[in-house]
């Protein structure tokens, strides 16, 4: 899977997060979250699985996450990555 | 470091005082005499009006080391402290103590003044970025959190002794007679206010209300009142009274209310002469639209409504469902305008609402109180102090109080917020011990304290989801993951004071 263009999905709301995703080189995973302390390694284990479910491997994925739970991640990143043309 | 009973690390000694460790709610006895302060003569019969609060700080002389305080009837419209505080540096004063009621969001003007050694120990709770800063090592000022009561206490044992009371008056004579009834920073209730007025060593009245001798009717009498300070303003009023208070129509808190209320039901405390406490959060207002309805359904005539009081609790006072409302603080302008219209709408001072150290606080004739919650441990243990990223941005208010007085405490609150789990394996910081805390009800199920074994049996029996404390923990971390505990550093930047004046937790130096 190869992004084409940059896309976008989500919400600055509380318990929702915004994804951007835009071409790369190499795979980035940028993380900002209200709960970064707490949970970081449990969204980035999130947006692992879900960049591997559907072979990405290259792409920046930047996170805004307002304590958004594993399935709005989920949801968020698949949207976003096929407004990036990532997903067939 | 000594270990109190609840597991926390406890400093023998803390900002030059030896501290004694938290053991249980109820056997700490005081030993101690009522405080005492000089006795005055004023012969005169005309003014004590001074032309500043320069003036007055002035008069009274304050010096550098002692402790002052206000109150915070005026919440986030509050103007005087920080204009006090600009005086006193300006005339050079420095190692000033801060014993007053509460600090708001507002008094980040303070930080300056923190900073350059004019301010240098917080004998109270603060609420927002002065805790935060403080938390994160930016800001060096030794801060002890004090409920409601336990303050009261604290002055009136002369633990706290406060040299300087600068008492907003918000319709007060030349005389030093005031209230909060009336004026353009019009309050309610100065319950707050009242204890300073009978143990600070000098009481300044300050008003931008000056009205024509008496001040009728005599809230804080004039037999304390050293001077009287006329002010432009004493706040923003609109800040002063919330009028937003509201039930919540977020269905989360809908369901929770619904549940709490099922509670109050099965408690068998709903009958003639039910007394009953909320706060004003939305969920709270939820439950008391619910109490409301029960009492008029089943004709139940309630003793006394308590606490911060609401319109909400006006209206049932008018409606006849309580005999009489005990109001240490108003919440919003219903509260204002009934306090002095209603002869059932008693104003109470913070030492007659929730001091332990008395004959009996209001608090303890409480059946049933809805109580909030930051986070709860498997223990029934509360937070309100600490937000989960370990900062201190709340005070306790009457939070530790009113759970250790009442009959039955319900603490309302949503299973999660932005991820964080509420109910977890341990608190950042104990507020109000488990022991006083009878039944938390969360959307996803109600755990009840094993104190209360009729009231589980009951709630079962009605096909309430009553689950055990660890199973709702279970539940809730299986939705948000577990999260990863806070680092802290060793310091201690504060206590948190239980209301006995024992010292239930710390608050430590959060990692960077």
């Amino acid at each position: 899977m190869k992004l084409q263009k940059r896309g976008q999905a989500g919400t600055m709301q509380s318990s929702d997060l915004m994804v951007v995703v835009e071409p790369a080189d190499e795979l980035v995973i940028e993380i900002e979250s209200t709960v970064k302390k707490q949970f970081e390694h449990l969204i980035r284990a999130k947006l692992e699985s879900v960049l591997a479910k559907h072979g990405a491997t290259a792409g920046r994925i930047s996170v805004s996450d307002r304590g958004a739970l594993d399935y709005a991640i989920e949801a968020r990143l698949e949207a976003a990555l096929q407004r990036a043309g990532g997903l067939s | 470091m000594v270990l109190n009973s609840l597991g926390r690390q406890i400093p023998e000694i803390f900002a030059g005082k030896k501290q004694i460790p938290y053991s249980d709610p109820w056997s700490l006895q005081p030993n101690a005499e009522r405080s005492t302060r000089a006795i005055r003569r004023i012969n005169h019969n005309g003014s004590k009006l001074l032309g500043s609060l320069r003036e007055a700080i002035i008069a009274t002389g304050l010096k550098d080391g002692m402790t002052i305080s206000t109150h915070h009837s005026l919440r986030n419209g509050d103007h005087l402290l920080n204009d006090l505080v600009k005086e006193i540096d300006a005339l050079g004063l420095r190692d000033i103590k801060i014993a007053s009621s509460s600090i708001h969001i507002v008094h980040a003007e303070l930080i300056p003044y923190i900073r350059k050694g004019t301010i240098t120990g917080l004998e109270c709770g603060v609420n927002g970025l002065i805790g935060e800063l403080i938390s994160k090592g930016e800001l060096d000022c030794p801060i002890i959190v004090r409920s409601h009561g336990g303050r009261a206490r604290a002055l009136i044992t002369g633990e706290v002794p406060v040299d300087v009371a600068f008492l907003a008056a918000p319709c007060c004579d030349e005389y030093g007679n005031f209230n909060g009834y009336y004026g353009p920073s019009a309050c309610g209730s100065l319950g707050y206010a009242m204890v300073d007025a009978q143990h600070a060593h000098k009481v300044v009245a300050v008003t931008d209300n000056l009205v024509p001798y008496p001040a009728i009717p005599v809230g804080i009498p004039q037999t304390v009142v050293d001077f009287v300070v006329q002010v432009p303003t004493l706040g923003d009023p609109k800040k002063i009274v919330s009028s937003t208070t509201r039930v919540t129509t977020d269905p989360i808190g809908l369901q929770i209310a619904k549940y709490a209320a099922n509670v109050i039901e099965c408690s068998g405390l709903m009958k003639n002469g039910f007394s009953f406490q909320t706060g004003t959060g939305g969920i709270s207002l939820s439950v008391a639209e619910h109490v409301r309805n029960m009492m008029r359904k089943d004709k139940i005539k309630g003793s006394f409504g308590c606490g911060g009081i609401t319109g909400y609790f006006v209206e049932m006072l008018e409606e006849g469902l309580f005999e009489a409302l005990f109001d240490v603080q108003c919440f919003d302008l219903k509260a204002v305008e009934s306090i002095g219209r209603n002869r059932g709408h008693q104003e109470i001072t913070a030492g007659t609402y929730a001091n332990p150290f008395n004959c009996g606080a209001v608090v303890n004739r409480l059946d049933c109180v809805i109580i909030s919650a930051t986070e709860i441990d498997v223990d029934f243990n509360v937070n309100v102090n600490t937000e989960s990223n370990g900062y201190l941005l709340h005070n306790t208010g009457g939070h530790c109080d009113v759970a250790a007085g009442a009959k039955l405490s319900i603490v309302v609150a949503p299973s999660i917020r932005g991820r964080l789990p509420i109910v977890r394996d341990a608190v950042t910081t104990i507020t109000t011990p488990g022991e006083t805390v009878g039944v938390i009800v969360t959307e996803r199920g109600i755990a009840v304290n094993d104190k209360f074994p009729d009231l589980k049996a009951e709630l079962i029996k009605r096909r309430v989801p009553v689950k055990d404390i660890r199973e709702l923990r279970d539940e809730i971390y299986a939705i948000t993951g577990v999260p990863k505990p806070l680092q802290f550093e060793d310091k201690i930047v504060g206590l948190v004071e239980y209301r006995d004046g024992s010292i239930i937790d710390v608050i430590r130096q959060v990692a960077a």
